[in-house]
């Protein structure tokens, strides 16, 4: 147990010279990531299966200490799955799918999160986030090996930068001393607290939640089920909330809420954490506290997502509640939408004005995530006593009556981001088929073959387009310079999971597919001039 | 369909006894969530979001 648990006591990355510190010039790079956390590993990872040099710099050299970000849903999952480690992941992952809601001493509410069938990949896992890095840097190591542009600096902090009009100065500091980089794009990937961000002046504003949370993992034997519970006012942390979560090696997440005044030293104190521990499991509990930490949260997010050549993702740029996973699983559909985008520009396909669509559609995203984590969190901690009286009779009648079950809030579980409105969609020319795959939507999986639909969209090892012709004819021949567009034909009848998930009442659909797997037009028949002009739109040239 | 503001019960002296009638003997913290589930059970059986807006700005005075 403890080899295995010590992963993140041990330095992945550890700091090594590079010529770039005896450069007499600064080195050029096309793009610098700052942050090895999961959402800077993941974008550097699509940016170099595509072929865009890229440097990871961290002022670490292991992955995260402690576990986290734990809850990962089946959209980040199937992205990391374009990137090559997804499966990987959900092996070592707990999958859940029953989430139970205990109020007082008593159990009020159980949901299923039901997946439905035919999907790669499960609606949750739960996995420790030092291992989600493991993995990611996993994937890096296996993708030098085959010798991709992609490069890892441990213990290089980030000291100061300087926008240029084609560049962004990077000053950098190490166990070595000082050195400077040049680099075409910063993607600053740096957290919520974002040195990138203070060092450009750039405002954070949002709402502050006066609330702690304590958090043990501890290592247990222990015959709970795979589920979450989650309590209301429990005996055992009264006038509190509290979560109990499974993680993968008989790691559990035990979740505190504590208050606003709190003594932080003595709520951290083992002795304290056992007391609790013991009053919510029973004395005769035993256990290894793996680690614990208190946090507060707050939801806010920055007005723009880049300025200039830096740009901002994940919690940089977004910060929510942790109620509902929508941290982590909202940074890597920031990678997801920003690493084609960004490797079109830099070939010259798309204009630099591409890059706007980032900020809409992912403000678009950060604005769903806030308000989401915001309502989650006014449920759990209510901010005043009527608040708190309505949440209470929620709750009361939860137990007798349906009707109150959708309005308990313990979390609003992360789902994927549909991108209606944006400027790159091409209004719907299919509107008799099923919304779930309107334009500026994911592509749903389904199986097909010996695997499954997703595994064949997307970009990869370039920004690809695909176009899914289901039951129409596309003529060859089809180009728009500098773009790869691959056809898929299937026949309307492959299966009844096609039918349900992209034809509805359509006899047949044309879908042209972005490289992140969103739908960006969908029509009944082929129309050169019409899918021309949806893939231009596309790509941010609209005439 | 919009917020009936007039009158739309035949026995108004029956109807507002009930209501006071179900607090009898309650404390104050008893009736205060007895209040929150009546209007929890009443917003979800109108149902209309129109209606419940309406409502809520009525209730506004």
């Amino acid at each position: 147990m403890t080899a295995q648990t010590k992963i993140f006591e041990t330095p992945l990355y550890p700091y090594a010279r590079h010529p770039d510190q005896d450069a007499a010039t600064p080195a050029r790079h096309t793009a610098v990531v700052v942050g090895a956390g999961p959402v800077g590993l993941a974008l550097a990872i699509d940016l170099a299966q595509m072929g865009v040099e890229v440097l990871v710099i961290d002022d670490n050299d292991k992955v995260s200490f402690g576990s986290r970000a734990i809850c990962f849903a089946k959209r980040p999952l199937e992205i990391l799955d374009r990137l090559g480690c997804g499966v990987p992941m959900v092996d070592k992952g707990v999958v859940w799918n029953l989430g139970k809601v205990f109020f007082d001493d008593r159990q009020v509410y159980e949901f299923n999160l039901l997946p439905e069938k035919g999907h790669k990949f499960p609606a949750f896992i739960n996995l420790q986030q030092y291992y989600f890095e493991d993995y990611l840097v996993a994937r890096v190591r296996a993708l030098q090996a085959e010798g991709a542009p992609i490069e890892l600096r441990g213990k290089n902090k980030l000291t100061a930068i300087d926008q240029q009009p084609d560049h962004v100065m990077l000053s950098i500091d190490t166990p070595e001393g000082p050195y400077s980089l040049r680099a075409d794009w910063l993607i600053a990937c740096d957290g919520a607290g974002s040195p990138v961000r203070r060092m450009l002046g750039l405002d954070f504003v949002g709402e502050v939640f006066q609330d702690n949370f304590l958090i043990a993992d501890v290592v247990m034997e222990a015959d709970f089920p795979t589920e979450r519970w989650f309590w209301f006012d429990p005996p055992f942390n009264r006038g509190q909330s509290a979560l109990l979560h499974k993680q993968p090696d008989n790691v559990w997440r035990i979740d505190f809420q504590i208050g606003w005044d709190i003594d932080r030293e003595k709520e951290l104190d083992p002795a304290n954490i056992d007391k609790r521990l013991k009053a919510m499991l029973g004395e005769d509990i035993q256990y290894e506290l793996e680690w614990s930490s208190i946090y507060t949260f707050q939801c806010r997010r920055m007005e723009k997502f880049h300025e200039g050549r830096v740009i901002f993702a994940g919690d940089s740029a977004h910060q929510v509640s942790p109620f509902g996973a929508r941290g982590a699983n909202s940074g890597l559909q920031d990678t997801d939408n920003l690493a084609w985008k960004l490797k079109l520009i830099q070939d010259g396909t798309a204009p630099e004005s591409l890059l706007d669509s980032y900020d809409i559609e992912r403000i678009h995203g950060a604005k769903e995530n806030i308000l989401n984590s915001t309502r989650s969190t006014d449920f759990i901690t209510p901010k005043s006593e009527t608040s708190r009286i309505f949440r209470d009779a929620v709750l009361d009648l939860s137990e007798r009556h349906d009707f109150a079950r959708p309005f308990v809030n313990s979390g609003r579980l992360s789902v994927p981001c549909t991108y209606d409105g944006s400027p790159l969609n091409t209004p719907d020319a299919l509107p008799q088929g099923p919304a779930r795959a309107r334009p500026g939507a994911p592509c749903p999986d389904l199986p097909l073959g010996e695997g499954f639909l997703l595994e064949r969209l997307g970009g990869r090892t370039a920004p690809r387009f695909h176009l899914l012709a289901i039951g129409v004819e596309v003529p060859t021949g089809l180009t728009v310079p500098g773009v790869e567009i691959e056809v898929i034909a299937l026949a309307p009848d492959t299966s009844p999971a096609l039918k349900e998930r992209y034809l509805g009442e359509a006899p047949a659909a044309l879908y042209l597919i972005r490289p992140d797997q969103h739908v960006a037009a969908r029509w009944p028949g082929f129309d050169r001039v019409a899918v021309e002009a949806a893939l231009n739109r596309a790509l941010g040239k609209e005439a | 369909m919009s917020l009936i503001l007039t009158r739309n019960t035949p026995h108004a002296d029956d109807v507002y006894q009930r209501l006071i009638d179900a607090h009898e003997g309650k404390t104050k913290a008893e009736s205060d969530a007895f209040n929150a589930r009546l209007i929890l059970i009443l917003m979800n059986h109108i149902g209309d979001e129109q209606v419940i807006a309406e409502a809520l700005a009525a209730a506004e005075i």
